[in-house]
């Protein structure tokens, strides 16, 4: 049953999956990293200190995007009722839907780090940092847009608002990942899994009982 | 099939308006209902209540065996054709053989369109069929032939008959005048607040 639901959320979030999700994220972080150095001018140690921050910027910003689709839809369709009356918790298709969206756009947005870091001139051992930074800090950031946007799901202009409403919660995840980069320090690392995890932990029932308020209002 | 669906002394508030209350239902394994009257008296809410999708106001619902609702929301991926759509729903209900019902209702050449480009009764009749495919005994239905041409309405009469002789429930609310086996009718407006 799991498995099912999950081909399906991946199939309509997967870029290039018919009708579902975009390569626009993508597109939009690697600009911010193709921008950042005509903004700021070609000073190659600046863009090298400042660039795995605006990484992170980028990253944040673009994990926002895809958020509008993620539950409105299927709320809107039933989904979620059908589901229900067929014994499937609200968490169990939120979690599934956790795991699919991180799989939807963090691992392309690891891989786009790479030309990303390369454009601002970032050494290996900061690319490194950051890419590991991102790979504990997305499943975060997908954990606190997924609750942000059930919680928005029923509300007219809904995605807007999730997407002002990601940028607070994000923000640990921003320190302790993009704080890694100032200190060589594993230990802002590791928090910054931890936030991730703790997330990751509370979003799925965040989430099912904003969908099952939706359903009263 | 055994099944059972009793409704003990509901009400059910939208908002501030209360819309009906005192309401009082059983159906057995094998019986039919319709629920009459005017639009916006509350009985998409009284299904959604039946359901479980939302808590009644006050009283209590019983429920033994496994609730379908077909209602406005059709719960089909519009982008995706019709037979991926409803290829999702048959997986997560073990529906092992789903060709007799799509071809009762005549929906196998429609397995290619989309599902936004289908007509009203088209998207009635995938839901429908979705239904009957998951083999499930208590059906609610609201307003079941909405859209649906005179020949796949009497299929479906025909359908629901066959459900209750198999001792399935099915509770219909509609406007409109239904076929039923032996129907007890509930006139909602005698409930309202």
């Amino acid at each position: 049953m799991i498995l099912t639901l999950l081909r399906r959320d991946l199939a309509t979030l997967l870029p290039g999956a018919r009708g579902g999700g975009s390569v626009l994220p993508l597109l939009f972080f690697l600009a911010v990293a193709m921008l950042y150095p005509f903004a700021v001018g070609p000073d190659a140690q600046l863009l090298a200190r400042t660039g795995g921050g605006v990484i992170w910027v980028a990253a944040l910003l673009a994990a926002i995007l895809p958020l509008e689709k993620l539950v409105t839809g299927d709320l809107e369709a039933g989904v979620f009722d059908q589901l229900h009356l067929r014994g499937v918790a609200e968490e169990i298709s939120m979690a599934v839907r956790l795991l699919a969206h991180w799989l939807a756009f963090a691992p392309l947005l690891l891989l786009a780090t790479l030309p990303a870091a390369a454009l601002l001139g970032l050494s290996a051992e900061t690319t490194r940092t950051v890419l590991l930074g991102l790979l504990a800090g997305t499943p975060g950031l997908a954990a606190v847009g997924l609750a942000v946007a059930a919680l928005t799901a029923a509300l007219r202009g809904g995605s807007a608002l999730a997407g002002l409403m990601v940028i607070p919660l994000a923000v640990p995840i921003l320190i302790f990942g993009a704080g890694a980069l100032a200190r060589p320090d594993p230990g802002a690392l590791l928090l910054t899994g931890a936030i991730s995890l703790g997330l990751c932990a509370f979003a799925p029932f965040a989430a099912g009982a904003a969908i099952r308020a939706a359903r009263e209002a | 099939m055994q099944a059972r669906l009793v409704a003990k002394d509901i009400a059910c508030r939208r908002g501030e308006r209360l819309l009906f209350r005192r309401l009082s239902l059983a159906l057995d394994s094998g019986q039919a209902m319709q629920i009459t009257g005017t639009n916006g008296i509350g009985k998409s809410s009284l299904l959604r209540i039946l359901a479980g999708l939302m808590r009644p106001f006050a009283g209590e619902v019983e429920r033994e065996g496994a609730i379908g609702l077909v209602d406005e929301r059709l719960a089909l991926d519009s982008n995706l054709p019709l037979g991926r759509a409803l290829a999702f729903w048959h997986d997560l209900d073990s529906c092992a053989d789903p060709v007799p019902t799509l071809e009762l209702l005549q929906l196998a050449p429609l397995m290619d369109v989309p599902v936004r480009y289908l007509s009203t009764g088209q998207k009635k009749r995938a839901a429908l069929a979705r239904l009957i495919n998951r083999k499930c005994p208590i059906w609610l239905l609201d307003e079941p032939l909405n859209g649906l041409d005179t020949q796949a309405q009497a299929a479906f009469e025909a359908v629901i008959a066959d459900h209750c002789e198999a001792g399935g429930i099915a509770l219909v609310a509609s406007h409109q005048a239904i076929a039923l086996p032996a129907p007890q009718v509930i006139e909602l407006a005698e409930y309202a607040a």
